[in-house]
């Protein structure tokens, strides 16, 4: 640690660090825009200046960029000094000399950096007297709201889209006082992380366009800490309500795991919780009915003997494990679809023997060799994707060579040039990494398992191989010279080979193993356990039993059509509880309506293997409840009642108990406010119903209140609702939970992993055994085709095809071929043992000879089973 | 070289305006230098040490020794490669007119100050970074290059040394930026030319991520005869301690405005009076911008200084490029200081806050002072605006050069400005 | 479509830089000399020729003075306004030619003659105040010498 002066008092800093870095470390109130911890230092605001002084008799001192000057040992500096102190409120004077101060109408106000920073600087008075320059603003599309004329040119938005997501469709443009932020010309921004320059930005410019639906201020909403529902990473985030209506989800920082920034279906799926779909009330044969009707309904149905349930992967653990307990373990199934549970069963096999062990997303961004087997992670696994591009900046040692520190963003970046990090990608089909890959190999599944198991024993000839490929020897050499490697692969080729070869790989090469998995709590489901979704259709085909409870989970989406009409039309009774109307809500003679992640508690864990908590951002003021709450016998009070009987009845289990404190956990003695002091009309918000002020509804299950009442002082992560600090109104609150910007939260981060390795990586002599089934090398077929699925990163997701939002955006479904005979839309029918689907054609040279891909999850293709083999004839 | 050794730059120019071709620039005594430095005639360590010991500063504005910089790029097996030597001919601060005279009359001296440069340093590569608008100097520059190569002056194994060097003419997009030094690698390099922070420099971390050496034209042009007559006898040349002789310009309403080269250290009174021929009939000096815009006012009791690095320092200003651009007394100084803060607003690339927000008010206070509508406060928000623009606080020199002559404007010719606030006129039109 | 000629210029010029982007601004000026200025449709195959997303490229485009991202007339008049052509009577010039040409400053004659623009230091400040007409210099000048010398330029 280096001793550095500020106003003649001593403050330890981080030598590798900048001072800007230091101080706010420090909680000193120093102003900034164009610094970020993710982004690092460019020197373009000039809002961040402080008097550096040579020595303590130097009394003259000369104005720096704190961003930009490395907190050396011995640095003194003042940030009170007069002149400096006059220098930053002349930059924020210059700042605001175009702004439209329209505060009172803009979104941002009210959590504004601009704001924040404004009133630290002191300036207060306008002089400006001339014209404002103004800019004709862009449509960017249904997610990002651009509003020009607030800019104030601190190029984070640029810096943020182009050099840290990879966009290539946001640019500054022209120059001097009137450079625009945007892009060529209106249209939807193309990066898939685009919903993070909301936070990015500053002040007002990109702002949350699904929010201006049904705009609320920041100091009017309620929030909860949550975890992201529309993948399997767990990203975590804090949603916000007002009056009953989910409005918007932001990020919350989790040091490991998301840090500071979310996939757009994360940030926008939100709004299938105000879909029209939602169910919101029990319905008895499709009629309205009381919750106490419904209640007495199931039990009877439950009490009739010949139950099963059906669970489901997207659903909580508490969830699920009610419904288990409810029906029997003997008479649970997972939910999940044959090949799906076989995948997650050895996917939790790889991951529980290890000896590999799994990063966190944050540790993927200092892995220096990657080699990716069977996935898509743009479109399944997002944030990830995010990682690896931090990732294959790798090559600092030619930055620290020359002396750059690694937070000098620009000068970082001259040195480093075009070289990246080895990064190969082997996929059925090409994928947006490819372009910062180093080399990519196409292949159906069979022969990228082939080519892993190939790459596996160049590493160690004693793991098994079938056949060489001229890339194994390139990729094993790379992942053998790296310090970091990693393995990436997953479930997305529906290939278990693919998965046992990538942890061969990573075993020979002594590398880190992600595996993806589908859905926000597939591995909780996985653990939780009970048989695939054919032995539950087996089960009522043969009359053993009669009743189905369905949680969560709509089967057309898990197995062709014809089996499932079969299995809903055999089962007597069908009880569904879910948030959405779907094909299987349609067919249940008692709908009871589920609580989604807004509504509800419950814990997820990711396929880091990371169990996380999600808290109800409000108490629904119709019958949506819980599922757990449906499903639980009355024993069970609360929520830590249900995790007391998931730890008892499976104890591997038992470490997602302390996934977030219990709902007993107080800060000196009160509990955590949901809402900020300032929520304006908080008794007055059902006054319409009721004149009387409400009753504060109760939370037994979490120690956060629905109120604005409780402790001002700071929650630990995994309770943490808004990120809030005196003066500190915007997003840019998170440095005071932190340790040092960009570093932990104070405290720990939130969430619990459960594998961590039996042994420790690098020692052959704990190397688990090889992997051995080979597939045979993939045979093209004359006249059929082998069919895979196409994820799309908006519209293969279940959940966020009901956002009104992203459905603008989603894809529709299609087959894509590499078949140069074909037109590019032309409509054909594919045929499987699924169904035949009329479908039109995307021409995909990339796709390797005999494969052809269906859009995975788009309706109607929801339910076909993958891999297939299938025919493909021009329509009639 | 006989009439040329007193004028090395300029002596054997054509006075016809017809550009000196390789034979005739041969005829000079030209590419003589390059055939003393290869093939085992003077290391690069030891023309370094000639270009330094002749302490050639640089001439685009800056006055860095050339030596010294050239021996700070890393040279040996191990370092990045290439290097590259890099030619600044973006030549746009307002006043200045010297670099297109070398470009158009003598590019082979350029070419040969080039390759020497580039052995110097050890560079692979060398690029001419000409500003878009000289295209006679561009058709010329082509014209030399292939001359050259024909010649077997550039390219691979330069007369049999085993020393190569490519040379490529590129031609700016136009920006004022583009003259700073890491502004040119980003134009360079095909982007928006933001300069770059500095460390790290160009020398470590350049173009395309490369060690960089960036130089002025006349500055390079010097190289030669420093090589072929050796460090003493540049001293001599001129008359104080910065070496050579200096290309000085006049413009503005003087008798004879127009270009010469003369001993560095010449005065200000010599170069105005004596060559420019003093101020027009019936108008009188008032001050001057002794090089370029972006330096500061002098006045009359700064006439005999001497224009080099080290004496114009004491006057309260820089040499600067050394072309002065003289204020008369029927031309309004709010003008004049309006017309170049104008032009500094308008080339600001956008960076930074001070620079990009500060120039284009200050614009438009001078816009509303010239146009008689300037308020009593609107000296204080201009000093303050200038004190804004002081070095390290913004990314790059151009704000610290607008704020030069507009300072000095205020000191020297306060009364007139307040004359137009208290006037509500310009009371020269 | 760009055009053989245009893509072969193009090409030679990237030849001298060790990435493809850094031909970006040679590749604007090269189809801007061909075509007068570069449209939307330029930018997008130029973008698309070099491998650049038609965002970056006219982000450089849009950056430069001398890349004209509007339709120009067949000559470009760039009258100099910076400071010693100021003081030597460039208003008096611009006036003039504004009044000759009946337009404005950014604007074009009717028949498409003439595009007027300012223009920075055109680095001939002993010659004040000049002009250039596309890419010929024109110094030395008062309101007649300027009308006789646009006679050249039909």
């Amino acid at each position: 640690m280096a001793t550095v002066y500020i106003d003649n008092k001593p403050y330890e800093m981080d030598p590798e660090q900048n001072l800007l870095h230091g101080c706010v470390s420090q909680g000193l109130n120093l102003p900034y825009f164009c610094w970020h911890p993710a982004l690092g230092s460019v020197g373009a605001c000039r809002q961040c200046a402080v008097k550096q002084f040579k020595d303590e008799h130097d009394t003259h001192g000369k104005i720096v960029m704190s961003c930009m000057t490395p907190a050396a040992e011995g640095t003194r500096i003042s940030i009170a000094d007069p002149e400096v102190t006059a220098f930053r409120a002349g930059i924020t004077e210059g700042l605001m000399l175009n702004h439209p101060h329209d505060c009172p109408v803009c979104d941002e106000g009210g959590e504004c950096h601009l704001q924040d920073m404004t009133v630290m600087t002191g300036h207060d008075y306008r002089r400006y007297e001339f014209d404002k320059r103004t800019f004709r603003n862009q449509d960017l599309g249904p997610l990002v709201n651009h509003e020009a004329n607030r800019c104030i040119q601190c190029y984070r938005c640029v810096r943020y889209y182009r050099d840290y997501a990879g966009g290539r469709d946001l640019n500054a443009f022209a120059s001097r006082n009137t450079v625009f932020f945007g892009r060529n010309e209106d249209g939807v921004l193309e990066n898939e992380f685009s919903g993070n320059l909301v936070e990015i930005c500053p002040t007002g410019v990109f702002t949350d366009k699904t929010l201006k639906h049904h705009y609320s201020r920041k100091w009017d909403q309620q929030f909860a800490p949550s975890v992201c529902v529309h993948c399997a990473l767990g990203c975590n985030i804090d949603a916000g309500e007002r009056y009953g209506t989910l409005r918007r989800v932001v990020n919350r920082y989790n040091h490991e795991v998301n840090g500071y920034f979310l996939c757009d279906r994360g940030r926008f799926g939100y709004e299938f919780v105000n879909s029209e779909r939602r169910l919101r009330q029990p319905l008895l044969n499709g009629k309205p009915t009381s919750s106490a009707e419904a209640r007495r309904h199931l039990d009877e149905r439950a009490a009739g003997g010949r139950v099963i349930g059906i669970g489901s992967p997207r659903a909580s653990l508490e969830s699920n494990f009610a419904l288990r307990t409810l029906v029997g373990p003997e008479h649970f199934y997972s939910g999940m679809a044959d090949d799906q549970a076989k995948l997650s069963t050895r996917m939790i096999e790889i991951l529980r023997r290890g000896p590999m062990r799994t990063p966190t997303l944050r540790e993927i961004e200092e892995c220096d060799a990657v080699f990716i087997l069977g996935e898509d992670l743009t479109s399944v696994a997002p944030r990830m994707a995010l990682s690896l591009r931090q990732s294959v900046r790798q090559p600092m040692e030619i930055a620290r060579r020359a002396n750059i520190p690694l937070w000098m963003d620009h000068g970082v970046r001259d040195a480093l040039q075009d070289s990246k990090g080895p990064l190969y990608v082997a996929t059925p089909y090409a994928t947006r990494l490819d372009e910062v890959a180093t080399a990519t190999f196409r292949g159906a599944p069979d022969d990228l398992a082939r080519l892993g198991f190939a790459v596996a024993h160049a590493l160690d000839p004693e793991a098994p191989t079938a056949q060489d490929f001229p890339l194994a020897a390139e990729i094993a050499n790379a992942l053998k010279t790296a310090k970091r490697p990693l393995l990436i692969s997953g479930m997305s080729c529906g290939s278990e080979a693919v998965m046992e070869a990538a942890a061969n790989v990573a075993m020979a090469a002594h590398a880190a193993l992600s595996l993806t998995a589908p859905e926000c709590n597939t591995v909780g489901a996985a653990l939780i356990g009970g048989s695939p979704l054919t032995a539950a259709f087996e089960a009522v085909k043969n009359g053993r039993a009669d009743t189905a409870i369905i949680l969560e989970n709509d089967l057309y989406r898990r197995a062709p059509a014809a089996e499932v009409d079969a299995f809903l039309g055999a089962a007597k009774h069908v009880i569904v509880l879910d948030h959405l109307a779907n094909a299987t809500t349609q067919k249940a003679e008692l709908e009871l309506p589920a609580g989604t992640f807004a509504e509800s508690d419950g814990t997820f864990i990711s396929s880091e293997g990371r169990a996380q908590r999600f808290f109800q951002v409000f108490a629904p003021q119709n019958e949506v409840l819980s599922s757990w709450r449906w499903l639980k016998p009355d024993t069970w009070q609360n929520l830590d009642d249900v995790l007391a009987a998931l730890s008892k009845a499976l104890p591997d289990l038992a470490p997602a108990s302390y996934a977030a404190p219990s709902a007993a956990f107080r800060i000196a003695g009160a509990k955590i406010p949901r809402s900020p002091h300032r929520e304006s009309g908080r008794t007055a918000v059902l006054v319409n119903i009721n004149i009387s002020e409400q009753k504060t509804p109760e939370d037994p299950d979490s120690a956060l209140s629905f109120s604005m009442e409780g402790t001002p002082d700071k929650p630990p992560a995994a309770l943490i609702p808004f990120f809030w600090s005196p003066g500190w109104n915007s997003i840019q609150a998170v440095n005071t939970y932190q340790k040092e910007p960009g570093g932990p939260v104070r405290g720990g981060d939130a969430g619990v992993r459960m594998f961590e390795p039996a042994a420790p990586n690098g020692h052959s002599s704990d190397r688990q055994a090889w992997f051995s089934a080979i597939p045979p090398a993939f045979e093209p077929r004359e006249g059929e085709w082998l069919l895979l699925p196409m994820y799309d990163f908006i519209g293969s997701e279940e959940l966020s095809q009901a956002a009104r939002g992203l459905a603008e955006l989603a894809a529709k479904p299609y087959v894509a071929v590499n078949c140069s005979d074909l037109a590019e839309g032309a409509e054909v029918e594919v045929s499987c043992a699924s169904g035949t689907f009329r479908l039109p054609i995307r021409l995909r040279p990339d796709l390797p000879r005999g494969v052809a891909c269906l859009s995975a999850g788009i309706a109607p293709l929801s339910g076909v089973t993958m891999p297939a083999w299938g025919k493909i004839e021009r329509a009639k | 070289m006989t009439s040329s050794t007193e004028k090395p730059l300029t002596g054997n120019v054509r006075p016809d305006g017809s550009v000196l071709d390789l034979p005739a620039y041969e005829q000079t005594g030209g590419y003589r230098a390059i055939r003393k430095v290869l093939n085992g005639g003077m290391p690069p360590k030891t023309v370094i040490a000639e270009v330094k010991d002749a302490n050639l500063r640089g001439r685009g504005g800056a006055g860095f020794p050339t030596g010294m910089k050239w021996s700070f790029v890393p040279v040996g097996k191990d370092t990045p490669n290439p290097t590259y030597l890099v030619i600044n001919g973006d030549e746009m601060e307002p006043g200045t007119f010297k670099d297109r005279f070398l470009l158009e009359r003598n590019p082979h001296q350029l070419i040969e100050g080039a390759i020497l440069a580039g052995f110097a340093i050890e560079a692979d590569i060398a690029y001419i970074f000409l500003r878009g608008e000289y295209t006679l100097a561009a058709k010329r520059l082509e014209r030399a290059i292939a001359e050259a190569y024909e010649r077997h002056y550039l390219g691979k194994d330069i007369l049999g040394s085993g020393y190569s060097l490519e040379l490529h003419l590129h031609l700016s997009g136009g920006r004022y930026i583009c003259g700073d030094e890491t502004g040119l690698l980003n134009a360079l390099e095909g982007k928006r030319a933001n300069p770059r922070a500095k460390p790290p420099f160009p020398v470590v971390v350049g173009l395309f991520g490369k060690p960089t050496v960036v130089n002025n034209v006349e500055t390079i042009s010097n190289v030669p005869h420093i090589i072929n007559n050796g460090a003493e006898w540049f001293h001599g040349l001129s008359r104080t301690k910065d070496g050579g002789t200096k290309l000085y310009g006049v413009s503005g309403k003087v008798k004879r405005p127009g270009l010469w080269e003369l001993p560095m250290g010449t005065t200000v009174r010599e170069l105005l009076e004596e060559h420019a021929g003093g101020m027009r009939d019936g108008l009188k000096f008032r001050g001057l911008l002794p090089g370029g815009s972006s330096t500061p006012f002098i006045v009359e009791e700064h006439l005999d200084t001497h224009m080099d690095f080290t004496e114009m320092p004491k006057a309260g200003s820089r040499l600067g490029t050394g072309t002065m651009i003289v204020l008369d007394d029927h031309t309004c100084p709010v003008g004049m200081a309006w017309n170049m803060t104008k032009f500094f607003a308008r080339e600001s690339c956008g960076f930074c806050t001070p620079c990009w927000s500060g120039l284009g008010w200050a614009e438009r206070i001078l816009r509303s002072i010239e146009d008689g509508h300037g308020k009593p406060d609107d000296l204080d928000k201009l000093a303050s605006q200038t004190r804004m623009w002081s070095p390290g606080n913004t990314f790059c020199a151009l704000a610290p050069g607008a704020a030069d002559p507009l300072e000095t404007a205020m000191k020297y010719f306060r009364a007139d400005f307040e004359r137009h606030i208290d006037e509500h006129r310009c009371p020269w039109r | 479509m760009l055009t053989a000629e245009e893509i072969q210029e193009i090409e030679r010029e990237a030849a001298h830089y060790p990435k493809r982007e850094a031909v970006s601004i040679d590749a604007l000026k090269i189809v801007q000399k061909h075509r007068g200025w570069v449209s939307d449709e330029s930018l997008r195959d130029i973008a698309e020729h070099i491998g650049m997303s038609r965002t970056d490229l006219d982000s450089i485009a849009t950056f430069y003075n001398l890349i004209y991202r509007r339709p120009v007339g067949r000559h470009v008049i760039s009258v100099c306004d910076s400071v010693s052509c100021w003081i030597m009577g460039c208003e008096q010039m611009r006036k003039h030619l504004q009044q000759r040409l009946g337009i404005g400053l950014g604007e074009t004659t009717p028949d498409n003659r003439f595009t007027l623009l300012p223009t920075v230091c055109l680095g001939c400040c002993d010659h004040a105040p000049a002009l250039m007409v596309d890419g010929n210099l024109h110094a030395d000048l008062d309101p007649r010498k300027i009308d006789t010398e646009l006679e050249n330029y039909k």
